[in-house]
């Protein structure tokens, strides 16, 4: 741009040039924004500051809206209504008049008008509509200037609708002469990118040229796309490695001009972006990538020597680039020196940066954390709370079992100082979670209490379920559980004795259910104590209606003996007549069960876990009872307020049921639903809520156990586990403390013994806090191997894992050597181009499926092995056969050294054919390949979105060692659906015959009046419909999954969506394909 | 980054720019937080702030302070030194730079932002560029000035001693 500017720099008298700009500055503080801002800084209170600024809107306003008010009067006008907003108040009156200068202005005015605008408006705002033609015009300008503008404007806010309309000019200015052009239109199109991906697709290879311009700021700016798209999508942009390296050695070596360079740094901004975009292509690689990585990595840590933020800044992104990608060993080492230099600096921001860095790479380096203990220690007393936050942070990574005690009461000592929701919040999450991963008992129980007292209502409230849910579900040893909860019994009475008023209503609940269920645990406490306990919690003014129906729930669990009952009744008396209706319904239950001790011990009985019956089957023999005698049958709602709408309006609905529905029984039917239920246990509500907001038609019966049945209550066959259970002996165990202070001998303390008494008090606890992490012991973090053997121990999810462990059907496919080879054989005698493998390792190779979600999605028939796969293609390396029919592409699974594998599915008639093909990758280096190929069908027992796929392969190598790889593959439910041809009218009766439904609008794919059939047609081609008929604005399409399960859809063009209308004879089938549909239209 | 704020130690906005869409009503509590938040921070405190589910970096010149938010995996030291080189642009823009430059010439403040940073990302980082673009955008703008000028001559050398709260700007050197 600069000749244009060196031209009329020269034209132009000298008081014009840069030097006249302060007196430029000074001018304007006298015209009457100067006015205002001056009148402001006079005034003395809020009040009249208000008042002022009223006044200079009301003259805003009249001013803008006259017809006599020049462009510059109007510009002058939007910089004091921008003033106005910013000190906070509004004038949504200038915005259009903004929208009109940036049109109507000449390029002075319009700069401010676009400024007004993109301070005024976001994205969202309807106004920005009016913009769009003032855009594409400036973008059409031969002024660079307004040019500069409008892209400016563009890649700031742009409605994401109206990207079309100027992308092509926008797509234009990549190629402008001019490079600010250009920075700014590749800018324009990161925006494009962030807000709608799909509409910048077809220029990707635009934003390669844009990588190789000729100018470093055009370069750099598309760097932000391409940071953007690897972070999504990091395999697609493995082959830009090597450039980006490239780029940024010329960059570290000072080749770019130095113009770029800050404090004398070469272009800091440009090597930062590089460094994150290469840990981006470097995270989980298999080495390659990293390999090339490692040189310019070195030399970025040895050019950054300078004492400046900026080096450092470079350094830090240098670090953590190095510990995200394959590791190398001498540059860990470089940047462990590089985070000790970090941390040991006496500068506050470099030593949060140094914690942070820690943070990072503790769990892949916990002896990093080791030599830095004292520094650590001090920053836990650190003035500074953001330092001190960090380091507790830091120490939640590296926590065990022996150094938990010291790390959580650290993190609740924080608490208790901490004013900020948010750090609350995320902090007593940690607490809680740790807390629950090393239990000991009165430890646990004391802690939680905190967590519940300090986090109060606002802690996420996952925290108190899983906490019950532990506390009910128990460890490996009864006996610890009965101690646990009976603890907890103590400390809950002894906290309700004293001023409950004060705790929060989610402890409250807490309480009030562990007393429920746990208080007959101490013996000498009387039930009706207790009760008078929790009677006097309702009394109380603070409690919510929720934590009264927790009380009133435990009250009925409790209500035993004489006094007891007379404590129950006298409660339910006064609250079987509030307007409260959940508080009602308890009060009922609790009068009605209180005096039937009988039928209470059989709904509520004593320590029978929770597990509930949701699919509401001890109901089934009422509903049939029901339906005999002549009730309608139950609606879910959606159907219902359809049919309610249809009764008010004329049925413009094909196929819809001209029967009369009697309201009243559905709603009977919707009393039955499982709120009811979850009165007999205080958690169970939650699940079934959660599977009702799942958005499926049946309730989810996965891993529930039968507890009830149409006799009622199912006595389990629980103590043969029990029985398993207590032979476990618990080891002795010393408690963490002690612990700490045994193993103070062998963590390393750098300073030598005698020190003063401060310093010994750290180093105690710093002995505390890094027990377990000293070299010699095996590394034990979180989640890894533990040194102590832990007394307690969560219980296995033991039925319905165990389920799905049975689930895994072991197919030993590739039985022999010999098999291989017949394979292969008979694979490749149709392409010669690959030689005949030598398959050196497997001896053994097996596979093994599962399905991963939900238990029985996916049914594996095991089938021959040297099925229907007569050619054999070769795809990057990797052979894989097919048979005729169409396939998907072949998708690596996994691999390690020594195996490939591959997985590909073909669309059968009936099922659906999973080929994986499992290759040699140790021979595949020698060109030649060893190739396996597996197949199964798979078919859909229930639908689900996707289904997933899980298995292992075991193999045996010549020299003995047994290896496994574990893999999973995802398929969309779309590969089981297949075209159903029907007929209209047997369309027509079997609309009329499916229960399940549903409905929603889809956006079409093109306007005019081949819209619907367009549409249609693409759902055909990607989702395999037949298309039955199509007449005006309706058609009618259907599919099956499988043979049997047929789904029809009823699409009507309205108001520019599509009106679509599924049903199935199969529960969640139409769920499943709405949610196809919309994607298959979204993609195209 | 999502936004960057400017305010004065009175807790008075001067500069606002949001890179998120936000409502304002958002926009005001978070300005009201944050501003009540960085000012009773202490002079050796760090630089960086957790704050919600962001990151703040913040560094006072003189009277007024600069204040962005950016994203957790974004380099804290690196947006520091963003903030420096914007000062140093309307330094060298403004020529020693103070406050009130900022106050009666805010429209001129975003602009250079505008050029600095686009779209909460950095657009060009070699000063001179940036300088230049504005320069460019200015030239047209100056001559409207000057058209002011001449219809409206100013004292303003008597004007700006009046002002109250008259601070430079010590741009560190290092």
């Amino acid at each position: 741009m600069s000749d244009v500017v060196e031209k009329t720099l020269t034209a132009l008298p000298s008081l014009l040039s840069l030097d006249s700009q302060p007196g430029s500055a000074k001018l304007s503080s006298t015209s009457k924004l100067g006015n205002l801002i001056r009148g402001i800084t006079e005034l003395t209170s809020k009040h009249e500051e208000e008042k002022l600024i009223q006044q200079e809107l009301a003259s805003i306003k009249e001013q803008v809206s006259s017809p006599n008010t020049s462009m510059r009067q109007m510009k002058e006008l939007m910089v004091r209504a921008i003033y106005c907003e910013m000190l906070g108040y509004e004038a949504s009156f200038s915005y259009i008049h903004a929208i009109k200068l940036a049109q109507q202005g000449t390029a002075l005015e319009k700069r401010v008008g676009y400024l007004a605008v993109s301070l005024f408006l976001n994205e969202s705002h309807e106004l920005l509509l009016l913009l769009v033609n003032t855009v594409l015009k400036d973008l059409q300008s031969t002024n660079l200037i307004e040019v500069c503008m409008a892209l400016t404007v563009v890649s700031q806010m742009f409605p994401k609708d109206m990207i079309p309309a100027i992308l092509p000019l926008v797509e234009e200015k990549l190629n402008h002469p001019k490079e600010i052009i250009r920075r700014k239109a590749v800018l324009a199109l990161y925006k494009f990118y962030l807000i709608a991906p799909n509409q910048v697709q077809h220029i990707h290879n635009k934003f390669r040229k844009a990588l190789c311009d000729k100018d470093p700021g055009v370069m750099t700016a598309s760097l932000h796309i391409y940071a953007q798209m690897i972070q999504e999508k990091p395999e697609g942009y493995k082959d830009l490695a090597a450039s980006f390296v490239a780029i940024l050695k010329q960059v570290v070596g000072g080749k770019l001009p130095m113009d770029f360079n800050y404090h004398s740094v070469p272009a800091p901004w440009l090597q930062i972006q590089l460094l994150r975009i290469l840990s981006l292509l470097g995270k989980n690689d298999q080495r390659y990538t990293s390999e090339i990585m490692y040189e310019v990595l070195d030399e970025s840590l040895r050019r950054a020597e300078m004492n400046h933020n900026i080096t450092y800044a470079i350094l830090y992104e240098c670090v953590k680039c190095i510990y995200t990608i394959h590791p190398k060993s001498d540059l860990l080492e470089k940047a462990a020196k590089c985070i000790g230099n970090f941390v040991l600096s006496p500068k506050i921001n470099l030593k949060y940066l140094g914690l942070k860095a820690l943070t990072y790479v503790v769990q892949q380096d916990p002896k990093l954390a080791l030599q830095h203990q004292m520094t650590i220690i001090e920053c836990l007393d650190h003035p500074d709370l953001i330092i001190k936050r960090e380091t507790l942070e830091l120490l939640f990574r590296i926590t065990n079992a022996q150094n938990v005690t010291v790390i959580v009461e650290k993190m609740l000592d924080f608490l208790r100082i901490s004013e900020d929701d948010y750090t609350t919040i995320d902090l007593v999450g940690k607490v809680a979670e740790l807390a629950e991963k090393y239990p000991s008992e009165c430890w646990f129980i004391e802690t939680m209490n905190t967590v519940f007292s300090v986090g109060g209502d606002m802690m996420q409230p996952d925290i108190p379920n899983s906490f019950l849910k532990l506390l009910s579900e128990g460890f490996d040893s009864v006996e610890e559980d009965k101690k646990l909860r009976l603890f907890a019994v103590d400390s809950y009475v002894s906290l309700l004795q004293g001023e409950p008023d004060k705790l929060p209503q989610r402890f409250l609940q807490v309480i009030s259910w562990v007393l429920g269920e746990y208080s007959y645990l101490k013996e000498e406490l009387q039930p009706a104590a207790v009760l008078r306990l929790l009677a006097k919690l309702l009394d109380t003014k603070n409690t919510s209606s929720e934590t009264k129906s927790w009380i009133l729930m435990a009250m009925t669990k409790l209500c035993d003996g004489e006094a007891g009952v007379s404590v129950a009744q006298e409660v339910s008396e006064t609250y079987s007549s509030s307007l409260d209706t959940v508080l009602r319904q308890r009060a009922h239950e609790l009068q009605y069960l209180s005096q039937n001790p009988e039928l209470r011990s059989k709904v509520l009985p004593r320590d029978a876990g929770l597990e509930v019956d949701s699919s509401l089957s001890f109901l089934d023999g009422f509903v049939s009872e029901a339906l005999a005698a002549g009730a309608a049958p139950y609606k879910p709602p959606h159907q219902r307020q359809e049919e309610l709408a249809q009764a008010k309006a004329l049925s413009l609905e094909p196929y819809g049921l001209s029967l009369p529905i009697s309201m009243s029984s559905c709603s009977i039917a919707d009393r039955q639903s499982p709120t009811l239920l979850s009165i007999s246990s205080g958690l169970s509500g939650d699940s079934t809520d959660l599977s009702l907001k799942g958005g499926s038609t049946t309730l989810k019966l996965d891993g529930v156990k039968r507890v009830w049945g149409k006799e009622g209550y199912l006595a389990q066959r629980e103590p043969l586990e029990e029985a398993a259970a207590q032979v476990e002996v618990p080891s002795p165990l010393r408690s963490p403390s002690q612990t700490g202070e045994a193993d103070n001998s062998h963590s390393q303390t750098p300073i030598p013994i005698p020190t003063p008494e401060p310093e010994q008090e750290k180093q105690q606890l710093a002995s505390s806090l890094f027990v377990g992490l000293s070299s010699h012991s095996s590394v034990s973090l979180m989640g890894k191997s533990e040194p102590t053997p832990q007394r307690f121990r969560r219980k296995a999810k033991s039925p319905s894992s165990s389920l799905d462990a049975s689930e895994r059907i072991s197919n030993s496919l590739v039985s022999s050597t010999s098999t291989v080879d017949n394979l292969l054989c008979d694979n490749l005698l149709d392409t010669s181009e690959l030689a005949v493998p030598s398959p050196s390792l497997t001896s053994q190779l097996s596979q093994s499926l599962t399905t991963a979600n939900g238990s029985f999605d996916v049914q594996l028939t095991e089938s021959d092995v040297k099925g229907s796969s007569p050619t054999l293609v070769r795809d990057n390396g990797v052979a894989v056969p097919l048979s005729g029919l169409s396939h998907s592409e072949i998708t690596p699974l996994c691999s390690d050294q020594s195996l490939d594998l591959s997985v590909c599915h073909v669309q059968k008639e009936e099922y659906l054919a999973l080929v994986s093909c499992v290759c040699d990758s140790a021979v595949q280096e020698l060109r030649s390949l060893g190739v396996a190929v597996c197949q199964y069908s798979l078919t859909v027992k229930r639908p689900s979105v996707h289904v997933e796929v899980v298995g292992m392969v075991s193999y045996q190598l010549p020299v003995g060692t047994h290896q496994s790889v574990q893999f999973s593959h995802k398929l969309p439910l779309t590969s089981f659906i297949r075209p159903l041809t029907v007929s209209t009218e047997e369309y027509g009766k079997m609309w009329l015959d499916f229960t399940n439904d549903t409905k929603q609008n889809l956006s079409l794919i093109s306007d005019g009046q081949e819209s619907l059939t367009a549409t249609l047609n693409v759902l055909k081609k990607k989702l395999q419909l037949h298309v039955v008929e199509i007449i005006g604005v309706e058609g009618i399409v259907a599919c099956r999954l499988h043979q049997d399960q047929p789904c029809l859809m009823h699409c009507r063009v309205h108001a520019g969506t599509l009106a679509v209308w599924l049903r199935s004879p199969v529960p969640d089938l139409p769920d499943c394909l709405i949610y196809h549909c919309q994607r298959a239209l979204q993609e195209h | 980054m999502q936004f960057m704020l400017l305010f004065s130690r009175q807790g008075k906005l001067r500069l606002q720019k949001w890179y998120v869409p936000l409502c304002d009503k958002e926009k005001k509590k978070i300005t009201r937080e944050l501003v009540q938040t960085v000012l009773a921070r202490k002079p050796k405190m760090c630089s960086f702030l957790e704050w919600r589910d962001l990151k703040i970096v913040y560094k006072r010149y003189a009277s007024l302070y600069f204040c962005c938010a950016i994203e957790d995996q974004d380099n804290e030291l690196i947006t520091l030194e963003i903030i420096h080189r914007y000062v140093e642009l309307l330094d060298k823009y403004f020529g020693s730079v103070c406050e009130l430059d900022i106050i009666f010439n805010f429209e001129k403040a975003y602009f250079i932002l505008d050029e600095f940073l686009l779209g909460g990302e950095a657009q060009e980082t070699s000063k001179k560029n940036v300088l230049k673009a504005i320069e460019q955008a200015d030239l047209l703008q100056e001559v409207s000035w000057s058209q002011i000028w001449s219809l409206s001559p100013l004292v303003f050398s008597r004007t700006r001693p009046a002002e109250p709260r008259h601070e430079y700007f010590t741009v560190p050197v290092y």
